[in-house]
């Protein structure tokens, strides 16, 4: 009882109960958040899986500073209804470069984390443009200006950097080309553009073959004359879901169940 | 006034204890916590204790602790499909198994199969090919018998399996050339015309009968001498009134002077085999099928 009763100076002591409730409250977070970053089987073992190139990364920021995360997520569940719908279930792998993730949970609009290759560029750029006139019953804002707005790329380089600082593999030659790297993706035929060194900056250091390359560099807008934050978000979206190569995945072995 | 030095006293009305606690006379009773909702808090504890014990929970050094049950959602997913891969397999398994022509021959087969096709065009198909496959402005009807790259199953399957233009090696491939650079404005604008008038619709004689000519040699050679179209080339019937862009003067010049092209994605990569005969058979199915 008289445990109980010390209990009471808690109940009266408005600071004390403050700073015990983060005592309790960062036991909890040290039991269940610290072990994720030592823990060896919390992000599974794939191939495929690398940084995303410098217009990717661009494409990215404009999905968040758009806030398409507000009505999508990129977060299959490993359930039966969402499989059949969307594909394999999300891996772990999948988001690590993320930084935020964007797994989220508001579903207004359907999940998009394998949206990467079930449309044509064309398909987007229409959808983008006015989603009404290929799904008529779409409630998807209209981002047609992005067609119209030059993608801004003098800071390409600090993100890069900044990623870096927050655990993603870049070295110094992706933050030294971050720029010509952007550019040869969206204008592969441009004069300065070099193709062959971007694929190559982004498949051997992550251990992918330079002749199999997961890079795909086109004018994704369709307007090859110059860079807009169109080519950056659609190169994202037509990247998502489609790094990973499953036929090396074996989600019945031991240590990818949980 | 609130005072809180009062010694706790039995409250005489209820016979309960006071805390002690005075505001203007009235006192605060010691009620202690309901039983139920005791036993329920307590309750509460021991469930998490066994369900610690039962479930993965607790991280340790090299990985967290399993559970004596040894549950796992993406096992259990894995068991769920494979139920219902059982649940269709007496359908499935000959779909899988026989090929298309066997499958159509087969009423209740070409039934089961058209159903499944039918719900896999709908998450899989509708947003280029509309819901009722009735095509929108580059993306082609599917309910006709006007076919781009031709309407029997065999071709049918190979369009869904690989695709339009797409990444992938085995996708069908056509390229239209852009006329811009090899004829003058005046004579794109007197070919639309002739284009026009093999479907009979509205053109000036005129300008049609001047570019007879300019089709038979820039043109026929994909799209047939009287523009009945060609599905080794993928060039489109242009003898009809059905188009997959528009239709009119201005958009059949903007196409011949700086062609526009279809891209459709590979679907033998991302769905199963059986699906793609499936969705085969209900796409055969929709009218057009030859
Ligand atoms: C107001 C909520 C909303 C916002 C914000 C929104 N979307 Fe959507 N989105 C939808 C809905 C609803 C659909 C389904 C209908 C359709 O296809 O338009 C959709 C569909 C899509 C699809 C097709 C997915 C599929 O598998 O069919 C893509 C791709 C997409 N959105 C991308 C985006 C991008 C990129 C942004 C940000 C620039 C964005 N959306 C912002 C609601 C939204
Ligand atoms: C990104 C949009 C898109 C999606 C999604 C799509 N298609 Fe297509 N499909 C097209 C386009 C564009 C063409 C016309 C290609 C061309 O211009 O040659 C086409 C052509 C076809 C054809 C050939 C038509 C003909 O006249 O020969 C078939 C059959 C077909 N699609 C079936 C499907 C099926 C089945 C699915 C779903 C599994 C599907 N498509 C999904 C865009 C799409
Ligand atoms: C090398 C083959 C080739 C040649 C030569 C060619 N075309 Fe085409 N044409 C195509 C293909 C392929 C398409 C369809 C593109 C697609 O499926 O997306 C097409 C599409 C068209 C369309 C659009 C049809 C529709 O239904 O919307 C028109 C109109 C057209 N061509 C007219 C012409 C004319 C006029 C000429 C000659 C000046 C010509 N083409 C020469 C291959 C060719």
């Amino acid at each position: 009882m008289s445990l109980w009763a010390k209990h009471e100076k808690i109940e009266k002591n408005a600071t004390l109960l403050l700073v015990l409730s983060l005592v309790v409250v960062s036991i909890g977070g040290m039991v269940e958040i610290a072990p994720l970053f030592y823990l060896e089987n919390t992000i599974e073992k794939v191939k495929g899986m690398r940084p995303y190139t410098p217009l990717e990364l661009t494409g990215r920021n404009i999905y968040i500073r758009e806030g398409c995360y507000v009505c999508h997520s990129q977060m299959i569940r490993p359930m039966r209804d969402e499989v059949e719908r969307y594909g394999h279930f999300s891996l772990a792998a999948e988001s690590m470069y993320d930084h935020p993730f964007q797994w989220g949970s508001k579903r207004t609009g359907p999940d998009l984390a394998r949206v990467g290759g079930r449309y044509s560029d064309d398909w987007h750029i229409d959808h983008l443009r006015d989603p009404r006139a290929v799904a008529p019953e779409s409630i998807m804002p209209a981002y047609g200006f992005l067609e119209q707005t030059p993608l801004n790329l003098e800071h390409i380089a600090d993100d890069l950097v900044a990623n870096r600082m927050v655990g993603v593999p870049y070295n110094d030659e992706h933050i030294a080309n971050a720029k010509i790297d952007l550019i040869s993706q969206a204008q592969p035929d441009g004069d300065n553009s070099d193709v062959d060194a971007l694929i190559e900056r982004y498949s051997t250091p992550f251990g992918i073959d330079p002749e199999a390359p997961n890079v795909s560099a086109r004018a994704f807008d369709r307007d090859p004359e110059d860079i807009t934050e169109m080519d950056a978000l659609i190169a994202y979206l037509q990247m998502l879901g489609t790094l990973v190569d499953f036929s090396d995945y074996e989600p019945m072995a031991d240590a990818n169940l949980r | 006034m609130s005072v809180h030095d009062h010694k706790p006293e039995i409250d005489a009305a209820t016979g309960v204890g006071t805390t002690g606690h005075e505001w203007d006379g009235v006192k605060e009773l010691n009620n202690p916590l309901p039983r139920w909702w005791l036993s329920i808090f307590y309750i509460s504890i021991i469930w998490a204790v066994g369900y610690m014990i039962a479930y993965p929970a607790w991280p340790m050094v090299s990985e967290a602790t399993r559970g004596v049950l040894g549950y796992s959602s993406r096992a259990e997913l894995a068991e769920e499909m494979q139920v219902a891969a059982k649940a269709q397999s007496q359908w499935r398994d000959q779909i899988r198994d026989l090929d298309l022509t066997e499958i159509s021959a087969s009423p209740e087969l070409a039934r089961f199969a058209t159903r499944a096709g039918k719900a896999a065009f709908a998450v899989n198909c509708s947003q280029c090919h509309g819901s009722g496959a009735q095509g929108a402005i580059g993306y082609p009807n599917l309910n006709d018998d006007d076919w781009i790259w031709g309407g029997a199953l065999e071709e049918i399957h190979d369009t869904i399996r690989y695709g339009v233009r797409n990444d992938s090696d085995d996708a069908r491939y056509s390229e239209m050339p852009a006329f811009s650079e090899m004829l003058e404005p005046k004579e794109i604008k007197s070919v639309a015309q002739y284009v026009l008038s093999l479907s009979g619709l509205d053109h000036d004689p005129n300008q049609a009968s001047q570019a007879v000519e300019i089709f038979a040699d820039n043109c026929a050679d994909c799209h047939g001498e009287k523009g009945e179209g060609d599905v080794e080339m993928g060039a489109p019937k242009l003898a009809d009134a059905i188009w997959l862009f528009r239709g009119d003067s201005d958009s059949i010049i903007r196409q011949i002077s700086t062609p526009s092209h279809g891209v459709m994605p590979a679907w033998g990569e991302k769905l199963s085999p059986t699906t793609i005969k499936e969705l085969t058979i209900y796409v055969h199915s929709l009218g057009g099928g030859q």
